[in-house]
């Protein structure tokens, strides 16, 4: 992927979590996690992501700004 | 629970029986082989095992009749083969439901269907529905109808002393008195409240599951084939899980999951049942009214004992292990576990086998209930998600699944593998190289042979030999082993990838214990020994 297709792909889930709204996003998240995992079709690639993306969360405080 | 007016066993479809208790007292305390605690399914698939060997038994119950309400009804492909080879099965047959598929539903829209594997070379469907109720009572029949087991009703077992080399003692108490039984062995198949497992003072550790299920059976006139149905985030249960069962006798059994807040008290007065049942019927599309039977509550729990002998006791069935029902494995693994401990007490009380053959029936029958417990677990956590991550994923799953298979695969309960004894001791690691057929610690297959199945042609011990086979006459005459010659070209050799003098050694129960490519006499007695500490010479 270009730097433009992330970006399409960036804009695109910011769209959608608006537009499904804060009380269905988490499960929207949830299902395009397994969906994309799917069409990944790499177990180990997918455990990678799931672990890696733990890092660097902010806090809550952070959040609420 | 029973709908007010109705007593405790007033059953709209089954007639229970009323057993006396022994009248007679002179011959009760003469010492018997095998006293078995328990009469329900387990402890009498155990008398009759025995008895197939010839081998005598006492089965005491404290009981006065069968077990009652609803409790299990999928009897599987294996159980139906330990059901054929005790001799009970024509009942069985006629009666019970067979059944291949499921089908899932998430709001109310079906998104998986499954098929269990099965097709026309199989003997036996992969499950069939009966109540407990008709199950105790066709084992009853058979136990009943042979001259080596004696029944005892309401006699209750109030004390036990293991003299380890020199028997067991049991104390029994009926309605006349008490008395003391000598038994060389004892099987405890006296159920989750085992008081066997109490007097030799264990417990079943394990885990307790969050989801709490009422489970009502009711009668209908309800036009749906015998399918597993489960029904996901129902506008009847919002958020939670339904699942219908067709079985005999128009009976249907619906289980449904409570929410947190609902209390066991509050969900299971008559008038909440009945609203419910109402819901799920609407939501199934019948409207033609039905009869509530009975109900009752039940959450999930993986609990076992650590070793399954204690002594001279053995624990089979629910005294064991409890399992949760979604795996529809807690009478299934009784049932083997009573055919595992039937056949190898048999041995050694016949003379054909050391005692060291009884030492394998742990591993084998808690390795079972351990790989049920992973499945079940699975499967538990699926139909009643333990925290709020598992039930987040779950959902995203099911709303997936509505339009992606690969995720309405995750609903599959997989019930019918069937567990495999590959790490026993009486499993004999390969020597000689197989490209197919059953690796020692898997189950027989069953091709067909002549006008039937091999398993018919199978009673206790055998050896397959394939081809000519010359030179192993000697196999013949080896008390308690069966030599069945086989010829290449058919489905059988197919089935045991064999060749000329190919040879498998086969468990009573239809596990395979080793193989070879080019058998000879002394390495199948060899095998014989080292495996079941076999004592029977040629």
């Amino acid at each position: 992927m270009t730097p433009e297709d992330v970006e399409t792909v960036y804009e695109a889930l910011a769209r959608a979590l608006d537009e499904v709204g804060p009380s269905l996003s988490e499960i929207y998240l949830a299902k395009i996690s397994l969906a994309l995992a799917h069409r990944l079709g790499d177990v180990a690639a997918a455990l990678d992501i799931i672990e890696g993306c733990k890092a660097d969360l902010p806090t809550e405080s952070e959040r609420s700004i | 629970m029973r709908p007010a007016g109705r007593a405790e066993l007033d059953s709209l479809y089954f007639d229970y029986p009323h057993f006396d208790p022994p009248s007679a007292r002179e011959q009760s305390a003469d010492p018997v082989p095998v006293a078995i605690v328990g009469a329900g399914p387990v402890g009498l698939t155990a008398a009759l095992a025995l008895a197939r060997q010839g081998v005598r038994s006492v089965v005491l119950d404290a009981k006065s009749t069968f077990n009652d309400g609803s409790r299990a009804i999928c009897i599987s492909r294996s159980s139906f083969y330990i059901l054929d080879a005790i001799g009970a099965l024509p009942p069985f047959e006629r009666k019970a439901l067979p059944w291949t598929t499921g089908r899932s539903f998430y709001r109310g829209r079906q998104f998986l269907e499954f098929q269990m594997p099965d097709n026309a070379a199989e003997r036996f469907r992969p499950m069939y529905n009966l109540q407990q109720q008709h199950i105790e009572r066709y084992l009853w029949e058979a136990a009943a109808a042979s001259p080596l087991i004696e029944l005892r009703w309401q006699s209750e077992v109030i004390g036990l002393e293991d003299r380890d080399d020199a028997g067991i003692t049991l104390k029994v108490r009926d309605p006349n008195g008490a008395y003391e039984l000598q038994a060389e062995w004892a099987l405890a198949a006296d159920g989750a409240r085992s008081a066997m497992r109490r007097l030799k003072g264990l417990r079943l550790e394990g885990e307790n599951y969050e989801g709490r299920y009422v489970i009502a059976d009711i009668r209908m006139a309800h036009d749906y084939p015998t399918v597993r149905r489960a029904l996901f985030d129902p506008a009847c249960r919002p958020g939670g899980t339904v699942l219908i069962h067709k079985q005999p006798d128009d009976i249907w059994r619906i289980d449904y999951q409570l929410a947190p807040d609902e209390t066991n008290e509050a969900a299971t007065t008559e008038s909440e049942v009945r609203r419910n049942v109402d819901a799920v019927l609407g939501e199934v599309g019948h409207d033609g009214g039905y009869e509530l039977e009975w109900w009752s509550v039940y959450s999930a729990n993986t609990l076992a004992l650590d070793d399954y002998r204690h002594g001279r006791v053995f624990f089979i069935g629910d005294s064991a292990h409890i399992v949760p029902i979604f795996g529809v494995r807690g009478l299934n693994n009784g049932f083997a576990d009573a055919e595992n401990i039937a056949w190898k007490l048999g041995w050694v009380l016949r003379g054909l086998a050391g005692p060291r053959l009884l030492d394998s029936y742990t591993p084998e029958r808690r390795g079972a209930t351990l790989d049920v417990f992973r499945n079940a677990s699975k499967s538990a956590s699926f139909m009643t998600p333990p925290s709020r991550g598992w039930r987040l994923m779950r959902d995203a799953a099911l709303s997936l699944a509505l339009t992606e298979p690969f995720a309405a695969e995750l609903a599959n309960p997989r019930q019918m593998t069937p567990y495999t004894y590959g790490e026993s001791p009486l499993a004999a690691a390969d020597r000689d190289a197989f490209d197919g057929g059953p690796p020692p610690g898997a189950v027989a297959p069953d091709p067909k042979v002549d006008d039937g199945f091999l398993s018919e042609k199978l009673g206790g011990a055998a050896v397959l030999l394939f081809g000519a086979s010359d030179g192993l006459e000697a196999l013949e005459g080896i008390q308690g082993l069966q030599v069945l010659r086989l010829p290449l070209g058919g489905e059988a050799a197919s089935a045991y990838d064999a060749r000329e003098g190919t040879a498998y050694l086969i468990r009573p129960d239809m596990y395979v214990a080793a193989r070879w490519r080019q058998v000879d006499v002394d390495s199948l007695l060899t095998a014989l020994r080292d495996l079941f500490d076999w004592r029977s010479a040629p």
